[in-house]
């Protein structure tokens, strides 16, 4: 149900576009919609009718800061046990990965959701620290737990970050013209349509919210090429099944109650201001930025250096393309990434390296 | 992290609800939506994030039959 994947109307989406003669570049912010793109073969037919599509900043653990991912690996190397989404794992820090630190004898678990790291929690006598890591989809989920007496011994890291203030600094940073943006279904089905108004009236640029079924992502695009055409910049809402103008007002609150926003640092970015979450004063007592400040502390003061030779950094800004890094599938590949974008299930190189090898198989 | 796929509710027990993604089973905490038995709700990281309209749902199916009648009219 709600397999949005009739040929028919693809080929006359596609014929629209062909027939408008575009040259156009577009960006999308999340992970689900690159998968959709790669994996439907939609990113090479919008290419041929003259559509460039980036994907910006738009995979959590891959705009998560060297910085956050060495406190994880300091604070199971501690002792603590680490409860973390699975596309953490493998993530290179400076010397090791967190999967490295589990082979030495860590205890480091993978969850599917921050509801299991409390259930832990409960049954285990030392301290776990569960890595928050997401945009809007998961911060309200950590937030809902935060806010309903976890137990003493739990605490979070909070990764979070929130997505429109990293659109602010894309457009504002002029590195690349965008002459549209495709918003993530389902950030915006928490924050609603509001937050990302700023970038037509201020940045002139078309937006359309758009879910994630392929006919979702090609008629997204239609109404962004249609706008384009039409010299119109608005925000549209392709994906009204999902989300509702005012976003998700229970998550809103839940987040607002456990967070606060404050400024933070993005891979590839500049410090980004109030884009990241952190745990609220008075819910300091699970806050392992606090807990475990002896630990976390000196190395928020310190610089690491990125992967050497790995992009990620321009590929999150948006300015290259998985292809146009010279590491791609060779030093680097899935089993043995060089960088984060490689790792995550979100990440555009792991995204592109997991489905031409499906090409290629027979 | 994600699942895109919306799952129907089957059955709710406090804040946990059983959905249905086309035949795969999980339990979700349905705490930040308003759910009932029968909703499709969209689930991420454990916890549905938003029940699925089905009004809008048909506007969109309705609004992609346009531009298909479009091309039978030009044809
Ligand atoms: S292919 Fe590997 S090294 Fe290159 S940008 Fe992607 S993750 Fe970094």
């Amino acid at each position: 149900m709600f397999r949005l994947r009739d040929r028919e109307t693809s080929r006359k989406i596609m014929s629209e576009l062909e027939g408008m003669r575009l040259d156009i570049t577009l960006m999308h912010v999340c992970g689900t919609h690159q998968d959709t793109l790669i994996r439907f073969g939609l990113e090479g037919e919008f290419r041929r009718v003259g559509i460039d599509i980036r994907q910006g900043p738009g995979c959590p653990v891959c705009v998560t800061p060297p910085q956050e991912i060495e406190m994880t690996m300091a604070l199971a190397k501690a002792g603590v046990t680490i409860a973390a989404f699975g596309d953490l794992m493998k993530v290179p820090g400076e010397a090791q990965s967190l999967t490295d630190i589990r082979a030495e004898g860590g205890d480091v678990r993978i969850v599917f959701g921050v509801d299991d790291a409390v259930s832990m929690a409960k049954r285990l006598d030392g301290e776990m620290v569960f890595v928050g890591i997401g945009f809007e989809t998961t911060a309200p989920t950590t937030a809902s737990a935060l806010l309903s007496n976890p137990p003493d011994n739990f605490s979070v890291l909070s990764c979070h970050r929130t997505v429109p203030p990293a659109l602010r600094a894309i457009s504002s940073m002029g590195e690349i013209k965008l002459h549209g943006m495709i918003q993530p279904g389902h950030v915006s089905t928490i924050i609603g349509t509001a937050p990302y108004e700023f970038l037509s009236a201020e940045h002139g640029i078309p937006q359309v919210i758009a879910g994630f079924e392929p006919l979702d992502l090609m008629m997204g695009v239609y109404m962004l090429a249609r706008q384009h055409a039409e010299g119109r910049a608005e925000l549209q809402n392709e994906y009204s099944r999902v989300v509702r103008t005012e976003g998700n007002q229970a998550a809103l609150l839940a987040m607002k109650k456990a967070f606060v926003p404050a400024d933070a640092q993005w891979r590839g970015f500049p410090t980004i201001p109030n884009s990241g979450l952190m745990i609220a004063g008075d819910l300091e007592a699970f806050d392992a930025r606090k807990k475990f400040s002896d630990i976390v502390s000196p190395i928020l003061d310190r610089e690491y250096r990125e992967p050497e030779g790995c992009r990620c950094g321009e590929m999150l800004r948006g300015v290259i393309t998985s292809e146009d890094c010279p590491l791609f599938g060779s030093r680097c590949t899935p089993q043995s990434p060089v960088g984060p974008c490689m790792v995550s299930r979100e990440g555009s190189c792991n995204i592109s390296h997991r489905y031409q090898r499906a090409k290629r198989r027979p | 992290m994600c699942l895109a796929v919306p799952a129907e509710v089957k059955s709710i027990d406090g804040n946990v609800a059983k959905v249905d993604f086309g035949g795969v089973t999980r339990e979700v905490n349905i705490s930040l939506v308003t759910a009932k038995i029968g909703d499709f709700v969209i689930v991420h990281a454990g916890y549905a994030i938003e029940v699925l309209d089905r009004e809008e749902a048909e506007k969109t199916l309705q609004l992609f039959r346009e531009l298909l009648a479009q091309d039978d009219a030009e044809a």
